[in-house]
């Protein structure tokens, strides 16, 4: 008989590799206790959390929590059921009101994950007939998106908007939708896309736009509402994605637009349609989040200030950190045995990091990813510096 | 387009010798992801650099059936044909 695990022999030696050379399997890290939203406690230490996209640090918010308990009383733990059966309670469509309204959006969709935001609407939207063209450094649960379409898919380099043309053009004649596929902040590397060029494309070649704002949501603009408003080019955006599971704190995903066929797309959009709902508690502490966050603008601030000072630091120290300024900061280096060991000796000595590997890595070279919050404070951003620079000078990736 | 399937595999196996981790001895019978090393990132690259040399879009489904070089030709002139 064929073994149905025979496909996973090459991950597991990948796997144990990592283990071996490194001692822990860096997919399998535990937080043991969380002390705040800096700081959790991890093969019991307490270790510095710069790994966690809690960009506001609003998962210890104590008013969404206290909204979570209250909600939690009031409706139950679970709603048991997908949105277009029974899984849609009034909390739910207020949160898509809320979200709607926050964006200056005629509707909003609200879906369990921000994963399943992205397979939903670009699975829903781009139809056999249609063309999806993706950044090549898009996230997987884009890909994993067009993928569950039926659209043709095309790839154009990271952040080229000549490249996106030049690609539009080839399709110039062909029947079908055309929708562009991009990223706020990039998850992996923190580059920020040039989407005002992006719209100048899509309006010149009569496409349509989606930005998946996860990483940049609450983060960038005016009001935070992400690249799109930084760049002055909202009404060009047809669609915004994003999640609430990283600068809100909670989970969930959502998409907002002024297209007037939301209500359509929420009956063609399996990962809407075939999973269970929120649950009211995550609701509640979400629309709490939302609050805070606009009640606090000089939360980005203060993030922003703090971005500065880890990519400024990472740069001084003399490692290859991103070109630009964003809470998401990724340290390139050339091997994966430098990764590997720089990634557990951090650990031990009380920074936690996310180990980035390739092919998830945009040029086959690993990277460690930071991500900065608001309530990191000065002092722990000058530890987690102090600790890389000893760290990379022990594993001679400085001299 | 003149192009025929052994024009665009010459072309495919010039540039894959522009890396020099691709072995010398490749020809259009080469499997590109298992002769060749290539995880799924490496060949989506290396087919958007195709694309640019031959002014072509291949579109990622029709790449699930793309096994070797010659395959790879072929799906190319089958496009720029279809174009």
């Amino acid at each position: 008989m064929s073994s149905i695990f025979a496909k996973f022999s090459g991950t597991a030696s990948a796997l144990g590799g990592l283990i071996e050379s490194g001692g822990r399997n860096p997919f399998g890290v535990v937080i043991e206790k969380v002390v705040s939203s800096t700081v959790g406690v991890i093969e019991n230490r307490e270790t510095l959390l710069f790994g966690t996209n809690n960009y506001l640090g609003l998962s210890q918010s104590q008013n969404a929590v206290k909204a979570a308990q209250d909600a939690a009383a009031k409706y139950g733990v679970g709603t048991t059921g997908s949105r277009i059966a029974n899984g849609t309670q009034s909390l739910h469509r207020q949160l898509e009101v809320q979200i709607a309204s926050h964006f200056n959006r005629r509707d909003a969709m609200v879906f369990s994950t921000g994963y399943q935001a992205n397979l939903g609407i670009i699975s829903a939207l781009a139809g056999k007939e249609d063309y999806l063209l993706l950044d090549a450094d898009s996230h997987a649960s884009i890909y994993d998106g067009s993928r569950l379409s039926t659209a043709q898919v095309i790839r154009f380099r990271h952040n080229d908007p000549d490249d996106l043309h030049k690609r539009l053009k080839r399709l110039e004649g062909t029947p079908g939708a055309k929708l562009v596929v991009v990223e706020g902040i990039y998850s992996m590397t923190g580059n920020i896309a040039p989407v005002a060029e992006f719209a100048a494309v899509k309006r010149e070649t009569d496409s349509y736009l989606l930005v998946d704002e996860a990483h940049s949501f609450g983060v960038i603009g005016e009001n935070g509402l992400g690249v799109a408003e930084a760049a002055g080019v909202e009404k060009d955006v047809d669609f915004i994605a994003g999640t609430f599971s990283k600068s809100l704190g909670t989970v969930g995903g959502y998409c907002v637009s002024d297209h007037p066929e939301m209500d359509l797309i929420r009956v063609n959009c399996r990962p809407y349609m075939f999973t269970a709902s929120l649950p009211p508690e995550v609701i509640a502490a979400t629309m709490t989040a939302l609050d805070e966050m606009k009640a606090h603008p000089e939360l980005r601030t203060q993030l922003m200030d703090n971005a500065k000072r880890l990519h400024g630091g990472l740069h001084r120290i003399g490692l290859n950190a991103s070109k630009q300024v964003s809470p998401v900061v990724a340290v390139t280096l050339e091997t994966l045995g430098q990764a590997i060991t720089m990634w557990n000796r951090l650990l031990e000595e009380g920074v936690y990091v996310n180990l980035s590997l390739p092919p998830a890595t945009p040029d086959n070279r690993p990277l460690l990813r930071c991500s900065v919050m608001a309530t990191h404070t000065p002092a722990q951003i000058d530890k987690a510096l102090e600790v890389f620079a000893s760290v990379a000078r022990e594993c001679s990736v400085l001299s | 387009m003149s192009e025929t399937v052994d024009s665009v595999s010459a072309l495919i196996i010039q540039k894959l010798l522009d890396n020099p981790k691709v072995p010398r001895d490749i020809n259009g019978d080469c499997k590109i992801m298992e002769d060749l090393a290539f995880d799924s990132l490496a060949v989506m690259n290396f087919v958007m650099e195709i694309e640019d040399t031959l002014d072509v879009s291949v579109p990622l489904d029709k790449l699930a059936d793309v096994r070797t070089v010659d395959d790879l030709a072929k799906c190319i002139v089958d496009l720029q044909n279809k174009g």
